[in-house]
């Protein structure tokens, strides 16, 4: 299946943006060659900031570039984006309700070889948490371009998490529109169903394809807004099958899968199997092979639901 | 009580600034007072001392050198304010009272549910604040966002944004004190309340700022030291910043931490604690309170 880097179309929809809107701006500290918004800074210098190594003068520059009018793109690695800056986040940011879009790149455990200090696996835990903030997480390059153009369009505090890795692109040819708070059923199935994100809708689409030879069909759900949910498809699929999977490149705990446990628990009885992160920090690997240890590759999620489905 | 010793740099004309504003001034930064005292007396919460070392500066910037209109907060042109030590906002209430953006009568409310008047403060529930802050050390980073979009528009408003000196120990300050002055941001104005104490004591002891004049040079600011309780050298430095091309400007202004009120001036207890009924009436007594 062909790849493309998520980055990369980021950084097209940033220029794109550019070339209709004098108001917007982007900021990095000094990742921008990794982030990609280098490109937007060669076509636009006036309108592009370097601030440095300092991710948390960033967020309130961000701030104040908004307050004064400017719709602002703020990028680092996701780990510094959420962490490293997040009480700026929440004060300068999300209290102060301005038009700030991060876009972090570098999301989860597949950041690969730099190791633990350098994975991101807390980062929608971070960021969901806080009031007026949105958080997405698109499954390939071209849903990447839509979901940048949507923050664009939507008043407001947004991050939006990407990847290192190129992704298999499931959108090609595609009507598909991203909505916030709106899912993609892109697989349909009968006898249970899987929300993922990111990387984790192409691995759940193999794993599905791997099921369905043996007889169990499963839906694969492209649940890139995690906040806000797409709570009536949660629902109705809860309650369609009283039990449901959830698979992330992220810590268990306060991710997706967090995320729809708290919904649904105070709704339907429901049984959630959280495919993620086990409460461990990662270490330095290949992204594949980084995938397979932590069961994320599309092997491990079919062995995951085999086992617990009992099939 | 006297200032810390320090050379100001103030280098005011006889006749710079006439008696009559000098006064008004002084009739304001009094009312000013008054209000802060009273307000945090009715919330029994709040912070008194850096509310009342920052007055004077305060009143200088609102009554005399910011463009703005009162009657129309959201003028496309007007010059903004960030108050990144948060904690001293009631003297920016007292301010606006006596600028009419809000009505005296809110004042008794501070801090209580319901009120506009947050404990620090919130652009969305307080008319004429330009950015909510309180957490310390954000402010100079807004105002240093808000100063590039103003040159990115090409027109020449000015950004005012006070710190605290115990605020200038956050890391984040010194990473926008450093962006700042590589920007060349001269529609950037800081102001230092260098009062000295801290919540929990000196600041000197604590972790001390000297030679502050020296780090904000080093950091390509253009800095001036001032008496930040003597109107001819606040309207001085005000002016100066106009007068300044090519670098972002900083305002040292010494002051005494609890101005104006005896038993609060250098007095590190009423940093974040409000007057009890009997210090109460003592304090309007010497602000020279009619009732």
């Amino acid at each position: 299946m062909e790849k493309e880097s998520l980055r990369e179309a980021y950084a097209r929809a940033l220029i794109s943006l550019g070339e209709k809107d004098e108001r917007v701006v982007v900021l990095d500290a000094d990742l921008s060659t990794s982030t990609k918004t280098a490109k937007f800074g060669e076509k636009f210098p006036d309108r592009f900031f370097n601030i440095g190594i300092s991710e948390q003068n960033m967020m309130g520059v961000a701030s104040g570039l908004a307050l004064s009018g400017k719709i602002v793109f703020a990028s680092s690695f996701a780990v510094f984006a959420s962490g490293r800056a997040w009480d700026q986040v929440r004060q300068s940011i999300c209290y102060n309700e301005v038009n700030v879009k991060i876009v972090a790149t570098h999301g989860g455990i597949t950041v690969g070889e730099d190791g633990a200090t350098h994975q991101s696996n807390e980062d929608i835990a971070l960021m969901r948490i806080l009031p007026n903030m949105k958080v997405i997480v698109p499954a390939d390059s071209i849903e990447t371009e839509q979901v940048i153009k949507k923050v664009y369009e939507e008043e407001g505090p947004f991050y939006v998490r990407l990847s290192r890795e190129k992704f298999p692109v499931l959108y090609k040819d595609s009507d598909y529109r991203f909505e916030v708070g709106k899912y993609d059923v892109l697989k349909d199935g009968s006898d249970g169903v899987i929300f993922a994100i990111g990387r984790e809708v192409y691995e759940s689409l193999l794993a599905a394809k791997e099921l369905e030879k043996e007889g169990f069909s499963l839906a694969v759900v492209n649940s890139s807004s995690v906040k806000p949910l797409d709570k009536e498809l949660i629902y109705k699929y809860a309650k369609k099958f009283g039990k449901i999977i959830v698979a992330e490149e992220h810590q268990k705990i306060g991710g997706l899968g967090a995320a729809i446990s708290e919904f649904l628990s105070e709704e339907i009885p429901v049984i959630i199997k959280k495919i993620g992160v086990d409460n461990i920090f990662g270490f330095s690997g290949k992204a594949n092979d980084l995938l397979r240890y932590f069961k994320l590759d599309s092997e491990g999620i079919y062995k995951t639901i085999k086992s617990w489905y009992k099939i | 009580m006297y200032l810390s010793n320090f050379t100001s740099d103030a280098k005011v004309e006889k006749g710079a600034y006439s008696e009559e504003l000098i006064e008004k001034l002084k009739r304001k930064a009094r009312k000013v007072r008054i209000e802060i005292v009273k307000s945090i007396y009715k919330a029994q919460s709040g912070h008194p001392g850096g509310s009342l070392s920052a007055t004077d500066i305060l009143v200088a910037l609102f009554f005399y050198k910011m463009h703005f209109h009162p009657k129309d907060l959201h003028w496309k042109d007007r010059d903004l304010f960030v108050l990144s030590k948060g904690h001293g906002v009631p003297a920016l209430y007292g301010v606006f009272s006596e600028l009419g953006i809000i009505k005296e009568e809110e004042l008794s409310h501070l801090r209580q549910v319901g009120s506009i008047l947050q404990g620090h403060p919130d652009r969305l529930k307080t008319p004429g604040i330009e950015a909510s802050t309180g957490s310390l050390g954000q402010g100079l980073s807004i105002a240093l966002g808000m100063a590039l979009s103003i040159r990115l528009n090409k027109s020449n408003r000015k950004v005012y944004v006070m710190m605290g000196d115990g605020e200038m120990q956050e890391g984040q300050i010194w990473e926008a004190m450093l962006k700042a002055g590589n920007e060349k941001l001269d529609n950037l104005v800081g102001i230092i309340d260098y009062n000295g104490i801290q919540l929990d004591g000196m600041v000197k002891k604590i972790d001390d700022l000297a030679p502050l004049k020296d780090k904000c040079k080093a950091f390509k600011w253009e800095t001036v030291e001032i008496d930040g309780h003597n109107f001819d050298e606040i309207l001085w430095a005000l002016d100066e910043a106009d007068k300044n091309k090519g670098k972002p400007f900083m305002i040292i202004a010494h002051t005494i931490k609890g101005k104006g009120v005896s038993f609060m001036e250098n007095n590190p207890a009423f940093h974040g604690k409000a007057p009890n009924e009997e210090q109460y009436k003592q304090a309007l007594k010497e602000l020279g309170a009619t009732e």
